[in-house]
């Protein structure tokens, strides 16, 4: 290491100001501290610090996407075989991966390069150091896109995400709504047709040649068309592993619940905003069965927590610190309306199959007024104590 | 009557060179100082010059806001020097101490003293400033009683002396400061000790006795206060340290001021942490040094010395003098070196108060800790943390936002008055984002002193 450290100290003259490379300052000490914690001590206050950074909160977090990612490659293979009839490869475990792994590297590629060129540009003309941020929102942005996606509206979706979902605002940690959902709802009413429908959740069946009886739709697009629960091709048992046709890294519950348990136990993500978005989702379909109009509204209350992006949402979306409430108190508001709005969504609007992430934006925009009452709580407190002493 | 306050928030940091419970008696000789930097706020007037015969009590410089606020020499001798940094700023006045410790001579006989004429002593002696005042941490002024006076009996913070310790022995000194503060405020007076540790503070009489339990920063008097009976909005309480009270207690039992205190010498790189007596401004070297000394340093490696805790003290050179109200010295290694990867490693020999390392597994182990910041700096992302370290009913990001923003309504609001540097130290150690919480607050508390 000791020769890599002579080597960064060797070339660093020339990014510095005055240097050579001087525009690309930002870039290489993001490198820099990429690879070398820096040797900054503190000046004030306190003369100790905690060893977390942004980059550890950051990595967790991506980590935590992993098993999600990892399941999304094996069933993109899986659902592809499958409706292409090729049984002995969808029982292979390795073949399912490694055609998933092709289909969705290119993705997380585009998606990475387009927002950290963005992040570093940025960066540098604000003479900043490179947030970790985009870090995470790299690895959802992928995970939240149907596999025949369009590289090029990746890339469009993810520059919109940063530059005017985020970068507009400040930056990581001033932006209102969560730069994943943002790139997602771009695409959405940008590019309708290549984020929904029955076709774009498996590869190659847009090109045709599939089975007849394969149907590509998800259970929550066969749902909102009207069809019965009991008539659905895939079972909860199917929705609970995953082996589903939906968003590359959303359909496996029981791979998100590992990523969540992680996020848990490190405590980077709040277990009041995970466990109240669950509560939300859950009481609202309890509600629907309760009212019972239709057959959609029968589907059992815990069965929507397992479909589409809900848990997804829960675990990765809502939880984001910049863009949830910010309060203790805030944050289980803010869960369980998004849970319960995106039930709400789903089953009474059949334009729109899946609620979760137009329930995540909205309460992103909400959530700073729900702080607001909050913190107002607390002021009002402070000055009741003032007149109950006079 | 006394009760026990359970907290729950906070986080003990716990580190390696905790002072053993022996006690070095250091011979008042040499150079003590009184720095007016210690003071916040406050802009020094010379009344000595180098040469000028002081003694203990005598006093060295006044502050021109509030030029009835007397800084007193604590030792007897000759003024050595008058220490300038840059524009003429006053750093420290320096006093060659005789050894004969004679004291000026003040009105202390209690019983027969007014309340005005026991502040003036006060304030003549010096003592005064070892008064603050809660809002905004600063030393009171003389023209307004206290609705209470508070103070903490023991200290939590990481390495800090055990006061019960200390304070053996001093008990009737502290039983008659109680009686002097008593005499200031028309209120009560408090007393803030640990649950289940015998102290000598557990037997004073004429104060009201509140227990508290749980991590740091539970020995804070700023969170004793919020949970006794909190700063409003036009209220004015006085706290003062315990070895403080002790002092006070002592000039009005003996009729001479001895500024006679008892500091823990503390942290990973002092060979042998222990406690050592001496007067009050001493120079750091030389209590360093009676406690053994710093541990020999490999080449390319430094220590930084702190007068104070590792969370909120102040750093100081070899040269530099003890504050005169320091209670403790840390001496840790300094962390300026590079780590490769460091923030994706597992880190075992680091502390967190996140659970991303691992620390929380081991909660008994102690930590060697250098003065690396860890990180870089960046805009608050993390939220609820904040909340978790301070045991106040007060939302910290929204109050350092609001001084950041300048925003007079809401800081009053948000409980600006309740709080001082300390009380957000642990939030400020553990930011992600690296920011300097304990800066901000005091730029804020000064803007409210400034504008209000």
């Amino acid at each position: 290491m000791k020769a890599l450290r002579n080597f960064v100290d060797k070339i660093k003259p020339a990014f510095s100001k005055g240097g050579k490379f001087s525009a690309l300052g930002s870039t290489f000490e993001g490198f820099e501290t990429f690879l070398f914690v820096p040797n900054t001590v503190t000046k004030k206050g306190s003369h100790i610090r905690d060893c977390v950074d942004l980059k550890r909160v950051m990595i967790v977090v991506v980590l935590a996407l992993l098993p999600a990612a990892i399941f999304g490659m094996y069933n993109v293979g899986l659902q592809h075989f499958r409706a292409f009839g090729d049984l002995a490869a969808a029982d292979s475990i390795w073949q399912c991966f490694w055609f998933g792994f092709w289909k969705v590297l290119p993705i997380i590629v585009v998606s990475y390069v387009t927002g950290l060129a963005i992040e570093f540009a940025m960066a540098q003309i604000r003479g900043e150091e490179i947030n970790e941020g985009f870090l995470v929102s790299g690895m959802l942005i992928p995970l939240v896109m149907p596999v025949d996606i369009p590289l090029w509206i990746v890339a469009l979706g993810t520059a919109f995400a940063v530059v005017i979902g985020k970068e507009a605002f400040g930056g990581t940690g001033m932006n209102v709504f969560n730069p994943a959902i943002l790139a997602r709802a771009f695409i959405f009413f940008a590019y309708t047709s290549q984020i929904s429908g029955d076709q774009v959740w498996v590869e190659g069946l847009v090109k045709g040649g599939a089975l007849d009886t394969f149907s590509g739709a998800t259970p929550l697009t066969q749902l909102a068309d009207g069809l019965a629960p009991a008539a659905l091709q895939s079972t909860p048992m199917d929705w609970f592993i995953g082996t589903i046709p939906g968003s590359i890294g959303e359909t496996s519950f029981v791979a998100i619940m590992i990523g969540a348990a992680l996020l848990l136990v490190t405590g980077v993500a709040s277990w009041r905003t995970m466990l109240s978005v669950f509560a939300g989702g859950y009481l609202m379909g309890l509600l629907f069965n309760l009212i019972g109009a239709n057959d959609y509204m029968l589907l059992p209350a815990h069965h929507h927590l397992l479909l589409g992006g809900f848990a997804f949402g829960a675990v990765f979306m809502a939880t984001d610190p910049v863009t949830s409430a910010q309060t203790n108190c805030g944050k289980i508001i803010y869960g369980l309306m998004i849970g319960a709005l995106a039930v709400l969504i789903r089953v009474i609007n059949p334009g729109y199959p899946e609620g979760m992430m137009l329930a995540i934006l909205f309460m992103n925009g909400v959530a700073p007024l729900i702080d607001h009452y909050v913190v107002e709580a607390n002021i009002r407190r402070r000055n009741n104590r003032v007149k109950l002493v006079k | 009557m006394s009760k026990v306050i359970k907290l729950k928030k906070g986080l003990d940091i716990k580190l390696v060179g905790a002072a053993e419970k022996t006690v070095v008696e250091m011979p008042v000789k040499g150079l003590f100082a009184v720095c007016p930097t210690d003071y916040e706020g406050c802009t020094p007037k010379i009344l000595v010059k180098a040469g000028d015969v002081v003694k203990a009590g005598s006093p060295l410089f006044f502050d021109k806001n509030r030029p009835e606020v007397m800084f007193c020499s604590p030792v007897s001798g000759v003024v050595n020097a008058i220490n300038r940094g840059e524009k003429r700023k006053v750093l420290s006045v320096v006093v060659e101490a005789d050894g004969k410790q004679e004291s000026e001579t003040f009105a202390t006989d209690l019983a027969a003293l007014s309340r005005e004429e026991l502040i003036k002593t006060l304030l003549d002696s010096g003592l005064w400033s070892l008064f603050l005042q809660r809002p905004y941490g600063v030393i009171p002024s003389s023209a307004v009683a206290p609705r209470a006076i508070f103070i903490s009996a023991f200290d939590s913070a990481p390495l800090a002396a055990d006061m019960a310790f200390v304070l053996e022995g001093e008990k009737d000194n502290l039983q008659k400061g109680i009686e002097v503060l008593s005499k200031l405020t028309d209120g009560k007076v408090y007393v803030g000790l640990k649950s289940g540790v015998k102290s000598v503070c557990e037997d004073l009489q004429g104060a009201e006795k509140f227990y508290f339990d749980g991590p740091h920063p539970a020995g804070n008097v700023g969170v004793q206060i919020h949970h006794i009976a909190p700063v409003s909005a036009g209220e004015v309480v006085w706290t003062v340290n315990v070895q403080d009270l002790a002092i006070i207690g002592r000039l009005f039992r003996t009729g001479a001021l001895d500024m006679t205190r008892t500091i823990a010498v503390t942290g990973s790189q002092i060979e042998k942490p222990k406690y050592v007596k001496c007067v009050a401004g001493a120079g750091i070297n030389a209590v360093v040094a009676a406690a053994g000394g710093l541990k020999a340093q490999k080449e390319g490696e430094s220590v930084r010395l702190i007068d104070g805790n590792v969370l909120t003290g102040t750093k100081r050179s070899a040269d530099d003098y003890c504050s005169v109200k320091c209670n403790q010295i840390t001496a840790i290694p300094e962390g300026d070196k590079y780590e490769f990867l460091g923030w994706a490693m597992p880190r075992l020999n680091k502390f967190s108060a996140s659970h991303s390392y691992f620390s929380w597994l081991c909660p008994k182990k102690e930590y060697d800790l250098d003065t690396n910041l860890n990180g870089g700096v960046r805009a608050y992302v993390v939220t609820g943390l904040y909340e978790k370290l301070l045991p106040m009913d007060i939302y910290p990001m929204y109050l350092l936002k609001a001084i950041l923003a300048q925003d007079f309504d809401k800081m009053i609001g948000l409980g600006i008055y309740e709080v001082v540097e300390e009380d957000l130290a642990l939030c400020e150690f553990a930011d992600p984002s690296k920011t300097e919480i304990q800066t901000i607050l005091r730029d804020g508390i000064n803007l409210m002193i400034k504008e209000m």
